[in-house]
């Protein structure tokens, strides 16, 4: 137990960090452009954008390592004209937790949206503001406690990302694994206490994100009545 | 100062398709709940996309279908006061108010959102946010924010369905005071005649997405023409009429037959009077008829009596309204309603 590598929380972190920003700003500026289709556009976007939380993770997995092999076109594409490596680096760990986690990001948002009364936009539109202020200063901080409450379930989400992050960024100590990927390899490796070390390291980080959770959306509970 | 609208729009039950002119002050559209006039002030607004027509607003074409005219909400100047007011909740009121200013400096914004903050009443009230000022407040609020923005026009929807009754009047007269400020053409909406009648020179009166009547409010009251603008300005007797004569006509639910005071069309289908223009006879007199008392409605400052024909031969009512501060009226065990009659000059001939 002395010789604890410290490594995977770090990784764990900064990953979820990376992950839950990127996914923050795709999830608000999709949920926003989804919102102003048209049905039909809409529900097939909705489809595509809901698929990877319902998939189960190592098909997503599956699916970027045929995007990102560096034996195909785009894998090859990337390493020679950006020189980013994708399987079996940091870089993996980020992508396979974005697509796994920019679902609850994306669906959180449209529903914190979907709340909005749509006479603010009416009002806002009839008062002369552009479709950009009326967004960004009206709508994003209207939707502000469902957006905020989407933002730490992806973050949730991303750091406790295994299925795809294994096959995508594989398990490799001080480059890409992570807590639940630590966990799974200690096991494997029969050694339990260090298991049990990021078990308990995970159950604490989660039980503050839940806790965080209910801040952030208690300011609309208020009135909120026991059963 | 002018607006001149040509509308039409399918909507699921039944077709908008209005024509409509106003050069005036205020123009009230009256309606039932549903009968398209939210949906038409939306369509002015640009918010909603009607199927074809034209608005032409204060010589400025805002909307032409055939000429592919169809500016967004933004460039329309029509400001809209909805019926929750829509008030940002992120922002207090002077940035609620101040929202709308374009093309200024700090310190002239300031100064014009200072000055709306004062005529409206807003003093002390400017760092709040909207959750946190009444009904009344929010309203002005939601009024002074148009005016900031300088609108062409300003159309009211329903402006008073979310307040209390007891503070309405009171409101009322308030928002007519405020209004004033404003020298563009108003259009308000509403189900209730008693707000239109207060604030409204002309009154257009919508059923099923149609303009039945128009013309100047006072005198749609008083002879409303049609049978749905007789109900819409409040008029609680009407019955099935026929022509008799070129001055007489038989109420068919009332049983009765009665003089008028207008020649009568060919084209009459029904004949009106209001509640509180029936008048008590105790005998036979002209256009009186026998009845019994079927019910009475008590309210606090008048009552109401539901008649029928003691012939019993028509279910057909006749509400006779009476303030309470009558002096007969306080007799009221020997009050017995036995005859009344409808006088001529108060009929309204509805086709």
């Amino acid at each position: 137990m002395e010789k604890i590598d410290w490594s995977p929380l770090l990784i764990s972190l900064k990953t979820g960090i990376v992950a839950t920003a990127i996914s923050f700003i795709l999830g608000i500026i999709i949920a926003g452009l989804v919102m102003r289709a048209n049905k039909k556009v809409k529900w097939i976007l909705d489809g595509i954008l809901t698929l990877p939380l319902v998939l189960p993770p190592t098909v997503a997995g599956f699916i970027l390592l045929l995007i990102f092999s560096l034996r195909r076109p785009f894998g090859i594409f990337l390493l020679n004209h950006l020189g980013i490596k994708v399987v079996q680096t940091w870089y993996g760990c980020v992508m396979a937790a974005i697509v796994i986690a920019f679902p609850l990001m994306y669906r959180n948002t449209r529903a914190a949206f979907e709340q909005v009364d749509i006479n603010l936009i009416y009002a806002g539109r009839t008062l002369g503001l552009s479709e950009r202020k009326i967004f960004w200063k009206i709508i994003v901080p209207v939707a502000g406690p469902g957006i905020a409450s989407g933002t730490v379930l992806t973050f949730a989400r991303a750091i406790g990302e295994y299925g795809a992050t294994t096959m995508l960024a594989g398990n490799i100590l001080g480059k890409t694994r992570t807590i639940s990927t630590a966990i799974a390899a200690e096991v494997s490796a029969g050694n339990y206490d260090i298991a049990a070390f990021w078990v308990i390291v995970i159950i604490i980080l989660s039980f503050a994100i839940v806790v965080s959770i209910n801040v952030l959306t208690g300011h609309g509970m208020k009135n909120v009545k026991r059963w | 100062m002018s607006i001149d609208i040509k509308l039409n729009k399918k909507l699921n039950n039944f077709n908008i398709d209005i024509e409509l002119s106003h050069d005036g002050k205020c123009l009230g559209i009256l309606g039932a709940s549903g009968c398209g006039k939210s949906m038409t002030l939306k369509m002015i607004a640009g918010i909603e996309k009607p199927d074809s027509g034209k608005i032409v607003l204060n010589g400025r074409t805002i909307y032409d279908f055939d000429k592919k005219i169809d500016l967004k909400p933004q460039e329309r100047k029509v400001g809209y006061l909805f019926q929750n007011y829509a008030l940002f909740p992120n922002m207090t009121v002077e940035e609620n108010i101040g929202i709308g200013l374009k093309n200024k400096s700090n310190s002239e914004k300031k100064s014009i959102v200072n000055g709306y903050i004062e005529k409206f009443g807003l003093k002390d009230l400017e760092k709040r946010h909207p959750y946190e000022l009444s009904g009344g407040q929010q309203q002005r609020c939601a009024l002074a924010r148009i005016m900031a923005s300088s609108p062409d026009i300003i159309m009211l929807d329903e402006p008073f369905s979310a307040l209390d009754s007891f503070l309405k009047d009171k409101l009322q007269l308030e928002l007519l005071e405020y209004l004033k400020e404003f020298h563009g053409d108003i259009i308000m909406v509403s189900h209730s005649r008693d707000e239109i009648y207060r604030f409204c020179d002309k009154l257009a009166i919508m059923n099923e997405g149609k303009i039945i009547s128009f013309g100047d409010t006072k005198s749609l009251f008083i002879n409303p023409k049609k049978l749905e603008a007789a109900r819409l300005t409040g008029c609680k007797n009407i019955s099935k009429a026929v022509k008799t004569g070129d001055y007489s006509i038989k109420a068919l639910d009332w049983n009765v037959e009665l003089k008028t005071q207008e020649k009568v069309k060919d084209s009459i289908t029904h004949v009106g009077i209001r509640a509180h223009d029936v008048c008590l006879e105790y005998e036979k007199s002209e256009n009186s008829l026998e009845v019994f008392t079927d019910r009475i409605d008590d309210a606090p400052f008048e009552v109401t009596y539901v008649l029928k024909n003691s012939d019993k031969k028509t279910q057909g009512e006749i509400w006779y309204k009476i303030g309470k501060n009558m002096d007969f009226f306080n007799d009221k065990e020997n009050f017995d309603i036995k005859y009344v009659s409808l006088p001529k000059d108060k009929l309204l001939l509805l086709d």
